[in-house]
This record gives structure tokens, sequence and C-alpha cells, in this order.
């Protein structure tokens, strides 16, 4: 099994999948525990690849690798190294935690938790293919299944929010189709092997035009400004698991391509785009913060402070520099955990109140005690509070454009202020003032749902406190990225 | 051992986490596990307190974090400096943790209270203790965080959930400000070390001078912000919101102050890069004098003291601004002591008279003897009257103005001395003097309450005494250190100073005691001058009008164009390939599809045309080749 850990790791659900197809519909209970049960043995499969993995090499590690149609040259390859390895635990903490989050859809479960496993197959298959055709196949299995559950289990516009979701990432990834083919027909013998791709030596001008396309596709997907419009719709319509995960891991597989495909194959390319990537983080910061601070819907809040937050990734990627990288890389892990929970808790409060609208709310801290100390915990987290993990990766992105666009730093840092606006806003509409009468009698937060947060809450005091123990996984991996951003051979 | 001085913060923060998770079961006895963490810490850093006045400096740190060449190390560097800043806040805030047992009593979230005060103490103690400016600025934010918490603790009235919100906002935009100077001056000269700011060690980087002293002003920009300098001074008076010991212990003695400490602590940075101090003394000086000015006229108790503290630390920032290292700090310390004292005998009113109008009061002194003797106690020493403790400090800044070649830095703080002790004797004879305007059932304060009040008043008599030249000017000698200058008693200046004190003094003694009609009538003479005070100068209506409504009016005009904009392409090309495929759609059915349809109803009208002809009658074939045969004739006939 360990010399298979991550095919394991990756199929785990989709043969749970299967298995819950040949259940009848009955079952709920049944099929409600084991799709949890699976995704916790998968979070304990990813603990012990944690465990195995050696953070001071910065080479593949478990690399699996089995021809699979070798008359165009595909092959089966998965690997992980410091990159994808936070990517791929956070992918496993959150389909395990949204798991139990979703207990509260009552409505044709089968088909829900079937499309649910299918779905967390694709996140992790995306994190650990290192075949351009694999990973291509991935991405597109994500898009399916993430379509019917917005379509189905969503708001009363769902329909509208699945198929601009849909069709505008379907957009973005034929872009990046254009990019795959470009690679592999470029390349001699023919290969989808990113690893053998990395080592071609461009020509600049191909760098560019591929560099573009494949900009496209995770552009759409991250999202960056002005990209980022299918974003709010598809949160505010999701349920409550689904834009957790949408949120938490979606959003990442866009700067995770920069970190596996674009920056290492087309470090040209990524050289010559690298003003504009910092002129598109800085725009999306400030511009996603003052969008956010105008919105009436809890949910589209949280949506756009996505799009600010999401921004610093950009933003530290664009320094090129190893305090940038490693902002960037852990600042994609702190977001999937912070935004993941305040998703999770705008669901706890609209179980209760069938409500998101921020100005009708009012005094719940009085009622909802825990509820308000939890949503306070994770405000703070999100705005930056040092002491908690948000601070540190915004932190080191800062550091690192610093030292290389020190405007872009200045500026970034309204984003800052921002959020601590939209951000206490939003806590003195719904938490703060006396207790508007029409909510005298929502339940706090429940046990269940306490359990959902508190691990997340771990995550975020542990990196906030003491961030070497996960700056260690990923620095030696970033260390050669940067190495080879600037053409230095490693 | 010398670690040990890990644990003084970590004693109020384990309370936090057991009162936090525990406190509701404890009920009024949770109190205690806060004054008991308070009590290790103050036990724990006496002897690291003594060690510095012996000239010791105890030093510890670890790898918090390494990127690359960039390191980061955390841990405590205890010097004069931070000593006396640890004396303060232990001692100050372990005899505000006590009264507040009295103030708080009977709060249905009275062990919260006592959570969040503990959380304040360790990130106060830590901020004191840091050893790099990266660690100063995480606590610095923690402490913002405990007073966002405890200005809006009764966050049921609107005014306070506005006011905490309106705390955190401002102060971070100063901690911005103090962010950039952070990364300026690490990636500058390397380091964040805070032992390392000091001339010896920026020697080599005397050329990079523009850079360091913009970081310099940066690094300030943190303390205009956290202690409620001009122009972003506006949110303490708000914060008055916050229960009274709050007041106290956060607003008024240590986390106000530590801007104050951070100026201090960059002293090193801004004198080599001189060229910040003149802005630092201008703020300072621009500061004390308007928030006196202001003070002059409110009418609620906090309102005044809140005032009096942005004047005070006026006081302080502009002293360091014109090379008073010594004079700056000391005034830190005695302000800490009787500033505590005043907003606690403050507190102890409130909680006697449950007003904190001053025109409804009156005459109290008879029935809380306790808090009026400690008040005017407080009152004597901010006013400037010898040997209590603020006249040693003050005076000090005073000097160092007088000294620094530039008068009007002088006659300012001079100005603003007298309107000091006008406004503090017009608060004391209103509210304790007099007859009672209001009928109350007044009754003093209980003994946990007016313990710590007389404590206080001990300490606000004598912690100057030590600064005095009757002790020889042992604290500057003690504080200085490296950046020691000799210290003469100026006896003009000292003249001075009494002299402008007792003229304050006097003056509220006669215009509210003697004729208690006449302020009304000087305020209708004087009008846009009283306007000017009594509104504060319009500063919270300025901004309101200017940056916060620009800056919602910039959010939603965003959210519009990016509603209307931005989506609205994204929909417009949806629905255009929507029209697109209408159109092609229609072309199908009508053009493609019609041709193709065309062709099949072409050859089926041909087909049922022809049909007609295949009747299956033997006579009408004979007929049709009948035709045939004479059309065949006729045409060969024809050639």
């Amino acid at each position: 099994m360990l010399n298979h850990l991550l095919s394991w790791i990756v199929f785990v659900p989709l043969a749970g999948a299967i298995v819950i197809l040949f259940f009848p519909k009955s079952m709920t209970q049944w099929i409600k525990w084991k799709a949890t049960a699976l995704c916790g043995f998968n979070l304990l499969l990813g603990c012990i690849l944690l465990a195995k993995f050696n953070p001071n090499v910065t080479d593949i590690q478990f690399l699996e690798k089995a021809s699979w149609i070798p008359q165009i040259g595909v092959n089966y390859t998965l690997g992980v190294d410091g990159i994808s390895l936070p990517m791929v635990f956070l992918t496993l903490l959150l389909s395990c935690l949204a798991c139990i989050g979703s207990f509260g859809i009552k409505e044709r479960e089968k088909e829900y938790y079937f499309l649910y496993l299918l779905l967390s197959t694709g996140m992790l298959g995306t994190f650990v293919a290192l075949d351009l055709f694999l990973f291509y196949i991935f991405w597109e299995v994500v898009l399916v299944p993430m379509y019917f559950l917005i379509g189905i289990w969503g708001g009363p516009r769902k329909e509208y929010a699945a198929i601009k979701f849909f069709l505008y990432t379907l957009a973005g990834s034929l872009f990046m189709l254009l990019g795959i083919l470009a690679l592999y027909f470029y390349s001699s013998p023919h290969t989808f092997d990113m690893t053998e791709l990395g080592k071609i030596a461009y020509s600049r001008t191909f760098q560019q035009f591929v560099f573009l396309a494949f900009f496209l596709g995770f552009a759409i997907k991250v999202p960056i400004w002005p990209f980022h419009t299918w974003l709010p719709d598809a949160h505010v319509e999701a349920p409550t698991p689904i834009s957790v995960l949408l949120a938490g891991v979606l959003l990442k597989m866009g700067t995770y391509g920069f970190f596996r495909i674009s920056y290492p194959i087309l470090p040209d390319g990524a050289r010559w785009f690298q003003p504009w990537m910092g002129v598109l983080a800085v725009t999306g910061i400030i511009y996603g913060g003052f969008v956010s601070l105008a919105q009436q819907d809890f949910k589209k809040m949280i949506a756009y402070s996505s799009v600010s937050h999401m921004g610093f990734v950009l933003l530290g990627l664009a320094a090129f520099t190893q305090d940038g990288l490693n902002g960037a890389l852990l600042q994609m892990f702190n977001h999937g955990t912070i935004t993941g929970g305040l998703f999770l808790l705008v669901g706890v409060l609209y179980d209760r109140a069938h409500s998101r609208d921020l100005n009708g709310f009012g005094g719940l801290g009085v009622k909802m005690t825990v509820y308000s100390g939890i949503l306070i915990f994770f405000s703070l987290a999100s705005l930056g509070l040092p002491g908690l993990s948000g601070f540190v990766s915004e932190f080191l992105c800062l550091l690192g454009t610093f030292q290389v666009y020190r405007w872009f730093a200045v500026l970034a840092c309204i984003g800052i202020i921002l959020a601590a606006t939209y951000l206490l806003y939003m806590i003195q509409r719904v938490l703060l003032g006396p207790l508007n009468p029409k909510w005298s009698s929502l339940p706090d937060i429940n046990r269940r749902e306490i359990f959902t947060l508190v691990p997340l809450m771990i995550f975020i005091l542990a990196v906030g406190v003491y961030p070497k123990f996960i700056l260690e996984y990923m620095a030696p991996a970033l260390t050669a990225l940067l190495a080879k951003l600037n053409g230095i051979p490693f | 051992m010398v670690t040990l001085a890990y644990l003084i913060p970590l004693f109020p923060l384990l309370a936090f986490a057991f009162l936090i998770f525990f406190g509701k079961r404890f009920g009024d006895k949770s109190a205690w596990v806060a004054i008991g963490a308070s009590l290790l810490s103050l036990i724990l850093s006496t002897p690291f307190v003594m060690g510095a006045v012996q000239g010791q400096i105890f030093v510890h740190h670890f790898e918090w974090l390494r990127i690359g060449s960039a390191l980061f190390l955390f841990g405590f560097s205890i010097d004069a400096l931070s000593a006396m800043m640890l004396f303060v806040v232990t001692v100050v805030g372990t005899l505000i943790i006590i009264y507040s047992v009295g103030y708080m009593h009977g709060d249905p979230r009275f062990s919260r209270f006592f959570a969040y005060l503990s959380l304040f103490m360790a990130s106060m103690l830590s901020l004191v203790l840091a050893n790099s400016l990266l660690m100063l600025y995480i606590s610095w934010e923690l402490v913002g965080l405990c007073s966002y918490l405890l200005i809006g603790f009764w966050f049921e009235k609107p005014s306070a959930a506005a006011a905490s919100k309106k705390a955190f906002i401002t102060t971070r935009v100063g901690d911005i400000a103090l962010f950039l100077g952070m990364l300026l001056l690490f990636f500058t000269t390397g380091t964040l070390e805070l032992r390392n700011l000091n001339h010896e060690f920026l020697a080599p980087f005397a050329s990079q001078s523009k850079v360091l002293t913009l970081a310099g002003l940066l690094i300030f920009g943190g303390a205009v912000g956290k202690s409620a300098q001009f122009p972003l001074h506006v949110w303490l008076p708000d914060a008055m919101e916050g229960p009274t010991p709050v007041s106290a212990l956060i607003h008024a003695a240590t986390m106000v102050a530590a801007g104050v400490y951070l100026v201090a602590r960059s002293f090193g940075l801004i004198t080599f890069f001189p060229d910040a101090l003149l802005p630092i003394a201008t703020i300072g000086t621009i500061t004390a004098f308007m928030a006196a000015f202001i003070a002059l006229t409110q009418t609620d108790i906090k309102r005044v003291l809140a005032y009096s503290t942005i004047s005070q630390l006026g006081f302080m920032i502009a002293a360091l601004g014109l090379k008073g290292y010594g004079a700056g700090t000391f005034h830190l310390m005695t302000h800490a002591f009787f500033k505590a004292l005043l907003f606690l005998g403050a507190g102890s009113v409130i909680h006697g008279t449950g007003t904190q109008d001053i025109r409804e009061m009156g005459g109290l002194w008879k029935k809380m003897p306790h808090t009026t003797f400690t008040f005017l106690i407080a009152s004597l020493a901010i006013a400037g009257v010898p040997p209590l403790s603020g006249f040693w400090s003050k005076d000090e800044i005073l000097v160092s103005a007088y000294e620094s070649g530039m008068p009007i830095f002088y006659y300012l703080l001079s100005i603003t001395a007298t309107m000091t002790a006008f406004y503090m004797f017009r608060l004391v004879f209103l509210t304790f003097f007099g007859k009672p305007r209001k009928e109350f059932h007044v009754h003093e304060s209980p003994a946990i309450m007016t313990i710590p009040l007389w404590l206080l008043a001990i300490g606000s008599a004598l912690v100057g005494l030590p600064g005095s030249p009757w002790m020889n000017h042992f604290f500057q000698t003690f504080i200085e250190g490296s950046h020691g200058a000799e210290h003469a008693i100026n006896l003009f200046v000292m003249g001075i100073s009494v002299g402008l004190g007792a003229f304050g003094i006097v003056l509220a003694w006669l215009l509210y005691l003697v004729f208690p009609a006449v302020p009304e009538k000087l305020g209708a003479i004087f009008k846009p001058l009283y306007l000017a005070s009594n509104r504060k100068l319009w500063f919270d209506e300025l901004y309101q009008a200017t940056v916060i409504r620009g800056w919602y009016a910039l959010s939603s005009a965003l959210a519009k164009f990016d509603l209307g904009v931005i989506d609205g392409l994204v929909n417009a090309t949806g629905i255009g390939n929507l029209r697109l495929s209408d159109i092609q759609n229609w072309i199908d059915i009508h053009i493609v599809d019609g041709a193709v349809n065309g062709v099949g109803a072409l050859t089926r009208g041909f087909s049922s045309a022809l049909r007609k002809i295949q009747t299956g009658f033997v006579q009408n074939y004979l007929i049709i080749s009948f035709i045939g045969a004479l059309m065949l004739l006729f045409f060969e006939l024809r050639k």
C-alpha cells in the first residue's frame, strides 16, 4: 500500500463513490457515514504521507510512473514535493470536515455523496498528477461534479450560477489545453511529462504565448481580477460544504498551476509577465476589498474577500523571491483553512436563520456566544491579526514584494486596512448592537459544527504562532523552483 | 534562570486560556485567576527590574522563522527602558485588575472581562519584553485586539460597537506605517533587533540617511496611531465607551503609552538620522496643545480625562522629539500612575452616581471622601504641583523644550501646562466641590476599589522622587545610559512652571467655585473659540465628510462597476453567444436545413407529380405513348 500511497489517496474516494452507487437511496444514514468514514480514512493516509515525507529533499517523492497510452506518450505519473504536499493535505482536511458539514443536506443524498467523492478524487488528482494529460483530465473531472453540486443542491439562482461556473472555467481550460498541446508538439520526442518538459529550453516568444495560454486557464480558476465574477455567484448559490471546497481547494488549483507548470516550465515567460502579475495582484487586493465592503450578502462578502486574499498569493508569486514564494504557498494553505472556516460559519447561521442579509442581523453576540467567539476568531485570522496564520503569509508576501516592487507592497497594505474594515463591519452588523428580536430564539452552534471548525482553528493558531514547522516542508522545493526561475541550473 | 522571563507574559496568557474556556463556571471567583496571574508576573519581574537597575541587561532569543537569508529571532531583552515599563505595567495593571473586581461586580460577562484583561496583560508584557521590532509589532497588534474587545465589551450599545471598530481601524492606519517602516529598516540594515538600533550599529549605514529617516518617521507613524497623536487621535475619546478600568489600564496607563515606548526604543535610530526629530516634536506639541484646548470645555468626566491623556502623550512625544529621552520616558512612568488613578477615581464616581456628566455632579466630597482625596492628589500631580510626581517629569520636559533652541515649543508647552492645571481643577471643583446639582443616592465605593486608589495615590505622589534633584536625578541616569546628558536644575523654568500651574488652579477656583456664573458668559463672548473646543475642532465631522465617506463611496462605486461592467461583460459575452447561436440556429433551420429539406421537398414534389402519370391503366399508357410518338414525328418532320 505504501508503494502506491498516492494512488490510494486519489482513488479511495472514487472507489467509495462507485460503491455508493450500488446502495439503495433509502439508506441515507449509511451512505452519509460511509462517505465520512472514507474521507476520514483518506485523511489518515494523508497523515502517513506527511510522516513519510522527507522535507529536506527537493525532488519529487512517492513517484509512481506507469505507461498509460504509449502511442502518444501519455504516462500515469504521480508524485508530491514540498509544493503539492500542503495542498494535498489541505484538500484531505477540508474534504473530511466539509463532509461532516454536509450532514445538513437533506435531499438526494445518494447522488450528493457520489458526486462529492468524485469531486474529491478530481481535486486530489490535480495536485499529484505530474503528467500534463493526466493533470488535464483531473482538472476537468473537478468541473463536472461541481456543476451538478451547485446546480442541484444550490440556492434560488443555482442553474445560472452552475452554468456560469462551468462555462467560464471550461473556456479557461481550453486555453490551457492549447498550451498543453503546444508544449507537447514542441518537445521531441513528444511528451506530456512535466519534469521532462521542464528541462527543455524553449524560445522566448514561444514561452510568452504558452505562458499566456496557461495564464488564462489558471487566472479564471484563481480567480484573478478581472476574471472573478463567476466566484460570488457560485458561492452564493452553492450549498455550504461545496462553498468550503470551492474557496478552500478549487481556487488553489489555479495558483498551484503557476507553481507546478507555468513557473518551472516557462521561466522566461513568467519573467516577462512578472510586472503584470504584480499589477493584477494589487488591483485584485484593493478592488476585492472595496467590493467586499459594499456587500449585503454574507457569502458574497466573503467571496469577494477571497479575491482580495488570493491577490496576496499572486503578489508573492510576482515577487520572484524566496520570501514571496513561501508566502504565496503558505497563503494558499492559510486561505483554505481561514476562508473554509468562514464559509462553514456562514452555513451555521444560514441553517438557523435562513438568511444571509448582513443588515438583517444584529446583536447575535448576546445569544450565540460560542458562535460569535469562533466567528471573531476566524475574522481576526482573515484580517491578518498577528499570532494567527493569515498574518504570517501576508507578511512574507509583502516582505518578498517589498524588495522588488516597493510601491506594490505599499499599495497592497491598503488591502490590509480594507480587510479590517469589511470584517469588523460585518462583525458589527451581525454580532454587536442590540439583539434583533427576530433572532432571539436562534440556538447556539452545536457540537457537530464545532467539531468541523476546531481542527481549522488549531492549524490557524499553530501556523500563526510557530510557522517554521509548516515552512520547513515548503522551503526546499521553493528554493529549487526559485533557482530555476533565475536560470541557475539546479 | 534568565529564561524565566518567558514566564512573565505566559502566566496571564494561561489565565486567559483558562478563563475563556472555564471562566463562566467559576463566576465571581474567576477574577482571582486573573489577579493571581498578574501578581505572579509582578513577582517574577521583580528580579529582572532590580537587575536592570543595577545596570544588567538580560537577553535571550530563539529562531522563529528563517527564509533564505532572512532570519527572525524572537525572545526578550530587558534593559533599563523595558524594566521601567515592566514595573509600570505589572504594578498598575495588577492594581487595576483588583479594582475591577468591585467595578464589574454583577456584570453578566464578568469572567470574560477578566479573560480579556489577562490577554491584554500577556500581550502588553510581551510588547515590553520583545527583543525585535517584529515581535513588538505582533504584540502591538494583539494589544490593539484587546483594546477592540474591551472598548466593545458592552457591545449591545451601538455606540460601543462603533467605537471599538473605529479604534481598531484608526490605529491600523498607523500600524501600516509602522509595518512599512519595519520593512524599510529590515531591507536597509538587515536587522529588526531592537538592541541594534544604536549609533555604533547604524554607523555603516550613514549613507542611507534618506531611507532610514523615512523608516524612523514611518515607525513614528505607528506611535501616532497607538498613542493617539494628531491627526489620528480621534479614536481615543470614543474609546471611553469601554468599562472605566479598561480606560485606566489600556487607554491611559499602558497601551497608549506603547507608542511613546516605541519611539523611545527607536531613539537611537531617530537621533542618528535627526531629520525625523523636528516632525516628531511638532506632532507631539500640536497634539498636546490641541487636546488640552478641547479638554477645557468637555462635560463628560471620562472625555475630559481622555483628552487630557492625549495631551499628556503629546508632551511625551514632544519631549522625545526635542531629544529629552529621560524626560519623555520619565513622564510616561509618572503619567501611568496619576492618570490610572484619575480614571479609577472617575470610575468610582460613575459607580456611585450613575452619571458621567459633570454638570450633574457637585459636592461629592462629603459622601466619597476616599475617592475625592485620592483624585485630588492625582490632579495636583498632573497639574505639576511640587513635590508630586507630575511636577518633576513635566518640568524635565519643559527644560528640554527650553533648551532646544526653538522657543515656540517651550511657549506652547507652557501654555498647555497652564491649561492642564485649569481643566483638571475645573473637573475637580465641578465634581467634588460646590453644591450638589442633582440628587443622587451616592455611596463610597467598596474597599476593593478604594484600596487600589490609595496605593496608586501613594505611587502618584512618590514615583517622581527618583527623578528629582533630591535623589540626584537617579532615574535619568538609570534610564538614559548611553543617551545620557548632564542634569542641572533650571530654576527659571521650574519657577515659571510652578507659577503657571498655580495660575491655572486659581483660575479654575475663581471661575467654578467663586463666580460660577462667569464661565457661561465667557463662553457666550468667545463663542467661536468655545464651540471649537466643545465640538472637538470638528475632526470627526471632517473625517466623516471626507475620508470615511470617500472610502464607502469608492466601495459602492466599485461594487456597482463590478456588477454592471465586469460581470456585465461576462454576461454580455454569454448572452452574445446565445444570440449568435440563435442566428446560427435560424440559419441552420432556414438555410442549411432548408437546403437539405428543399432538396428533399423538390424530390418529393417531382415524384408526386410524376406519380400522377403512373396510374396503372393500360389505356393511359397507350395515350402517353401515342402522344410521345406524335411529338417525335412532329420534331422529325420539322427538320
